[in-house]
């Protein structure tokens, strides 16, 4: 028969396949089958522990993009909030247009990269179907739409008080846009920590009080050091620079010092050597180099690169990390009968 | 925590009662979950693990049967008495948590609670976001790659509403997978555990975990030993719990660093 033409099962169908188990299904274990007979026996302790070591929890289905839009989301959200900052402070006024564009340009890549990934890329509109306080990815949805809306009112009133349209009107415009835009901007940069950290993954929802301060600290520095490489050799860029990679230094320490079972993922494997590399990259090597060579522009370019490249490897990292501490039923086992 | 909708609706609050210590290991449940649910085929493999080569639940397995081999030396389950050996069966399903992590954290209303209490992912509204799969603490719920959409059991909500047990409960020859009102059979599972013991079983229980965040499942098991052999976690919490602390941590640093910023700028 052809099977896409079966129907569909019936009443008599499942009385039937109980009564082909009772007569057919036997319980070997129940007389004569010796353990040396069964598949497994030279092995059975190992069900005591876990089930034959299987993982327990689901591995994270996400796809290379989603660390890719923590990041550009990351870079985007802080730049609205150095654009704002600058205005603030009467800083470089091509450097807050830039700023303010790198938000936007980030606001139109994002939720591309989301759309991708999604598994039914036609419904995407389905994430705005509900507002729920208690989904990170729900927040998420609603807070990229936010910053898109802010940090485009941002820019195009900003774009129109340079060609000419000064009146008062559109200056009040630009600062509710980049104000906002730097508002909605920091807690895009900051809620894929809360994201993650609110799962079930023990090694994310295990360091969530450090996720979102890491991912906004890797925003910082990749946003000034872009700022940087695009030729903003300003004080400002300089200082954040040095935070961001002096703040990365002082978690890669910790992570690394720290011995928890449940942060085996951090520490070894592909997730934890990608999250070293990227750890000492984004932190001492870029400290360093601008410590050492930041009175020139040629050693801060280095730093900022350093800062970036580390900050986007240390996404995939903590993704790769989420599905190696999926797969270790013993951590899991072990943190559940702490608690 | 069930919310004000499913309150007013007058209908009885069921549950799978799914006892290890009478299951035969023969599969029915999952062939009939199959069958009445469509279900596709995922792989066919041979797993070396005992006769079981379905390995866990999933997109498309719903029910599975776990086939343990312990090193034991009490009770009729005992095969061999020259090496003691004790061979369990236990149907797995999904749990239809009473705080369901996949249900906080599906961000289009996809998943939902229903009438009969159970935990319903509606298939035309999820978009295949992937957030439940890493937010269920039971690993149920996952995404079917050759669709793109999360999937996991229904507890038969279209059968329910006919007013029939789910396929799994009906095709069960030993009735080690019951169905009925949530209390009865929460009731029926303590007074299997104290006859379990009774008869010498001491390591008998009822895997409900109604202390942590979960607060209690909807499809709960009869198992001996602990709840790790079966790859149940003995203390799951629904991430809604982790909630609180990380979004004060993300707005805190938020606040700092919006301060760091504007102080770079004003140096």
């Amino acid at each position: 028969m052809n099977p896409s033409r079966k129907p569909r099962a019936t009443e008599e169908r499942l009385d039937e396949i109980r009564r082909t188990a009772q007569d057919a299904a036997q319980t070997p274990g129940a007389q004569g089958l010796g353990a040396a007979q069964s598949p497994s026996s030279s092995s059975p302790a190992q069900t005591k522990e876990s089930y034959y070591g299987l993982p327990v929890l689901k591995k994270p289905v996400w796809t290379w993009e989603v660390p890719l839009y923590f990041f550009l989301g990351g870079i985007a959200g802080v730049s609205a909030c150095i654009g704002f900052a600058a205005q603030l402070f009467h800083g470089d006024p091509t450097l807050i247009r830039t700023a303010l564009w790198m938000g936007l340009i980030g606001a139109a890549v994002c939720p591309v990269l989301l759309i991708a990934d999604l598994g039914r890329p036609s419904r995407f509109l389905n994430m705005l179907r509900v507002f729920k306080l208690r989904s990170p990815m729900s927040m998420g949805a609603w807070i990229l739409v936010a910053f898109s809306g802010c940090i485009f009112l941002a820019v195009s009133s900003h774009e129109l008080i340079l060609h000419g349209f000064t009146s008062p009107r559109w200056i009040y415009l630009r600062w509710i846009g980049e104000l906002t835009a730097a508002i909605t901007g920091l807690l895009l940069a900051s809620y894929t920590g809360v994201l993650i950290g609110a799962t079930a993954i023990p090694v994310w929802s295990q360091n969530r009080e450090i996720l979102p301060p890491h991912f906004l600290t890797s925003g910082l520095g990749s946003s000034s050091g872009i700022l940087e490489l695009l030729g903003f050799m300003v004080p400002a860029t300089q200082i954040l620079g040095f935070v961001a990679s002096g703040l990365e230094t002082i978690l890669g320490i910790f992570l690394e010092v720290r011995e928890r079972p449940i942060d085996g993922p951090l520490q070894h494997g592909k997730s934890g050597w990608t999250l070293r590399i990227a750890g000492v990259v984004e932190g001492p090597a870029s400290l360093l180099l601008r410590l050492f060579l930041g009175g020139r522009p040629g050693g801060r370019c280095a730093a900022a690169v350093c800062f970036i490249a580390g900050a986007l490897l240390s996404r995939y990292g903590w993704i790769w990390a989420g599905v190696a501490s999926a797969q270790d039923p013993h951590a899991l086992f072990q943190l559940q009968h702490k608690t | 925590m069930t919310d004000a909708a499913t309150e007013t609706v007058s209908v009885r609050k069921t549950a799978f009662l799914t006892d290890a210590t009478i299951c035969i290991g023969c599969k029915a449940c999952e062939v009939a979950c199959k069958e009445w649910n469509e279900v596709p085929e995922d792989g066919l493999v041979w797993s070396g693990m005992s006769y079981d080569n379905t390995r866990s639940l999933g997109a498309s397995t719903w029910r599975h049967v776990l086939f343990l081999e312990e090193l034991q030396v009490a009770g009729p389950q005992v095969a061999d008495t020259e090496d003691p050996f004790r061979w369990i069966f236990l149907s797995d399903v999904c749990k239809h948590c009473a705080n369901a992590g996949c249900l906080e954290a599906c961000p289009t209303g996809s998943i939902v609670r229903t009438e009969f209490g159970s935990v319903f992912v509606q298939p035309d509204v999820c978009n295949g976001c992937g957030y439940c799969v890493v937010s269920c603490p039971f690993g149920v719920i996952d995404k079917r790659s050759t669709d793109g959409r999360a999937f996991k059991c229904t507890f038969c909500y279209d059968r329910q509403k006919a007013g029939l047990a789910p396929a799994c409960a009906k095709a069960c020859p030993t009735q080690s997978i019951q169905f009925g009102d949530l209390e009865t059979l929460r009731e029926r599972g303590k007074e299997r555990v104290q006859e379990l013991q009774r008869r010498g079983y001491q390591d008998a229980r009822i895997y409900d975990p109604q202390e942590t965040s979960v607060g209690g499942l909807h499809a709960f098991f009869v198992i001996l030993g602990e709840p790790e052999a079966y790859n149940l976690p003995p203390a799951p919490e629904v991430p809604t719990a982790y909630l609180k602390s990380a979004w004060i941590s993300a707005l805190v640093s938020a606040v700092v660093l919006l301060g760091v910023v504007c102080a770079a700028f004003a140096f």
